[in-house]
């Protein structure tokens, strides 16, 4: 126990906890710009390929992380296509890795919700003389919350991952280190009272994002 | 307003430039290295004292020395620390890395239950030691990740005349496929025997029955070795930085900081650049 609350008051542990929140946060706001536009477009539009395409963002839930680590860490190696960019073993390295794990997760949440709401208003939106792209906006509104829970499953992605971005980071002391890849390094190194500690802070923390993401946004609290 | 808009562009690119000048001054490199000298502390305690007094941060990615020298290889490493003679000189031999100095050493231990169902407590014969935990079927975990440990322990098989495996028929035998930590807490949660380089087991702490069975054999001596990499295969890489904490890690200063570094009262490596052992 001793040496949980020393870790906590360290430079380094708050190092850790900010790259984390860091990391997680910018993957998903790469997520949510690129799913949700995907999502709701999948739900309003109707165009050839449409159908393949949500069966693939869906199938995409399941991308196994250690295998997009894998992938990035390939590109992303100095004698790699992109070595030259310099990414491998960086944050933002990482960020690219959870929001390509993220994306899927926020379209297809996006899309189920806007599906619904189109199949209920789409025809009432259509006959008030909108544009299926002037629509988008008013079904973002009216569907915030589930977006909100899209965005949040995307986040509890990207925060609780550790196998790309042990790949993709390294696992740097001081630099890539986040909270779940210093979980695995301190299991391993037996520290498991530590380990256990720090994985309840990683929740800690994830309960409080969620908090803090519900209670900005308007709309009934269900 | 467009002529205000463009200085202020060669302002920002400016002291952009400027930025990624001084980013140059103010080094980093990559360092590949053993999960062993992470795991026991080793670098995080000797590191910074370098840092502080070049200004060139090591940013150290931990794997097992078969996956070190893979991502050297590759070029994603500027300098690499790694303890498997064998591998070395493949990796030498491939062009891709240039001069080797050894840097410390200690040795390698099998430990296991204190119950010591194979009877091999008290030994100091390696190969007649897993030749007991063979014939005693006693459960044994293997690294199984081409770690510079894993190496060893195929090794050791290869003179007890049988590589055991699952397919052979050797449930006993706990191929886990990971770093040493992980072996550490397989053998520890089951019970089971496994080799271990001192450091780590010394800084291990969820030994729980586990105790130090064989040691003092010469065959499990442990040498790290630092390899500057090849400047015709690996041009890119920032080998003076990397030269420099070669040539830190060789020098007395560095030597000393390595044999000053103990865990619990003891000594965990014994520098050993000035006379390879």
């Amino acid at each position: 126990m001793a040496d949980f609350w020393a870790t906590i008051e360290s430079g380094e542990f708050l190092r850790i906890v900010a790259l984390s929140l860091g990391v997680s946060l910018s993957a998903t706001s790469l997520a949510v710009l690129l799913g949700l536009p995907l999502g709701a477009a999948l739900a309003v539009f109707r165009f050839p390929g449409r159908r393949p395409l949500v069966v693939i963002v869906n199938a995409l839930l399941g991308l196994p992380p250690v295998v997009v680590g894998l992938v990035l860490y390939l590109l992303l190696s100095r004698s790699g296509p992109l070595g030259e960019l310099g990414l491998l073993f960086t944050p933002a390295g990482m960020v690219i890795a959870q929001a390509l794990l993220a994306t899927p997760i926020v379209a297809a949440l996006v899309h189920r919700a806007m599906a619904l709401l189109w199949a209920d208003y789409g025809g009432a939106l259509l006959v008030d003389g909108a544009t299926r792209w002037r629509a988008i906006p008013t079904l973002l509104v009216m569907g915030r919350l589930p977006v909100l829970t899209a965005a949040l499953a995307g986040f509890g992605r990207t925060i609780s991952e550790v196998g790309a971005i042990l790949v993709v980071g390294g696992n740097i002391a001081g630099y890539t280190r986040t909270m779940t890849t210093a979980i695995a390094l301190e299991t391993s190194k037996g520290n498991l009272a530590l380990a256990l500690g720090l994985g309840l802070v990683l929740i800690g923390i994830s309960v409080a994002v969620s908090a803090t993401a519900f209670a900005l946004t308007p709309g009934d609290k269900r | 307003m467009m002529k205000v808009f463009r200085r202020s562009v060669v302002a920002l690119l400016a002291a952009e430039l400027a930025m990624a000048a001084h980013g140059a001054a103010a080094q980093s490199i990559v360092l590949a290295s053993t999960t062993s000298l992470q795991d026991s502390g080793l670098l995080a305690n000797i590191l910074p004292t370098f840092t502080t007094a070049t200004g060139i941060e090591v940013r150290v990615v931990a794997q097992g020395t078969g996956q070190a020298l893979a991502t050297a290889a590759r070029g994603d490493a500027d300098l690499v620390l790694v303890h498997d003679p064998e591998a070395e000189d493949k990796f030498i031999a491939e062009g891709h890395g240039g001069e080797r100095r050894q840097i410390a050493w200690n040795d390698f231990v099998i430990v296991g239950p204190a119950g010591d169902p194979a009877k091999v407590g008290g030994g100091h014969d390696a190969v007649a030691a897993l030749g007991s935990i063979e014939k005693a079927r006693a459960p044994f975990v293997s690294r199984g990740d081409k770690s510079g440990t894993d190496a060893l322990e195929k090794r050791l098989w290869r003179k007890v005349g049988r590589q055991p495996s699952l397919a052979g028929g050797d449930n006993w035998y706990k191929d886990i496929g990971g770093g040493m930590g992980a072996a550490l807490n397989a053998a520890s949660g089951m019970g089971a025997y496994t080799l271990s380089d001192r450091g780590t087991w010394l800084s291990f702490a969820n030994k729980a029955d586990l105790k130090v069975l064989v040691e003092g054999d010469p065959a499990l001596l442990n040498r790290y070795d630092v390899i500057l990499l090849d400047p015709k295969t690996h041009p890119n890489a920032k080998l003076e930085p990397a030269r420099r904490l070669r040539d830190w890690l060789v020098s007395a200063a560095g030597q000393a900081a390595i044999g000053a570094y103990t865990k619990q009262g003891q000594k965990l490596f014994n520098p050993s650049a000035a006379a390879p052992k």
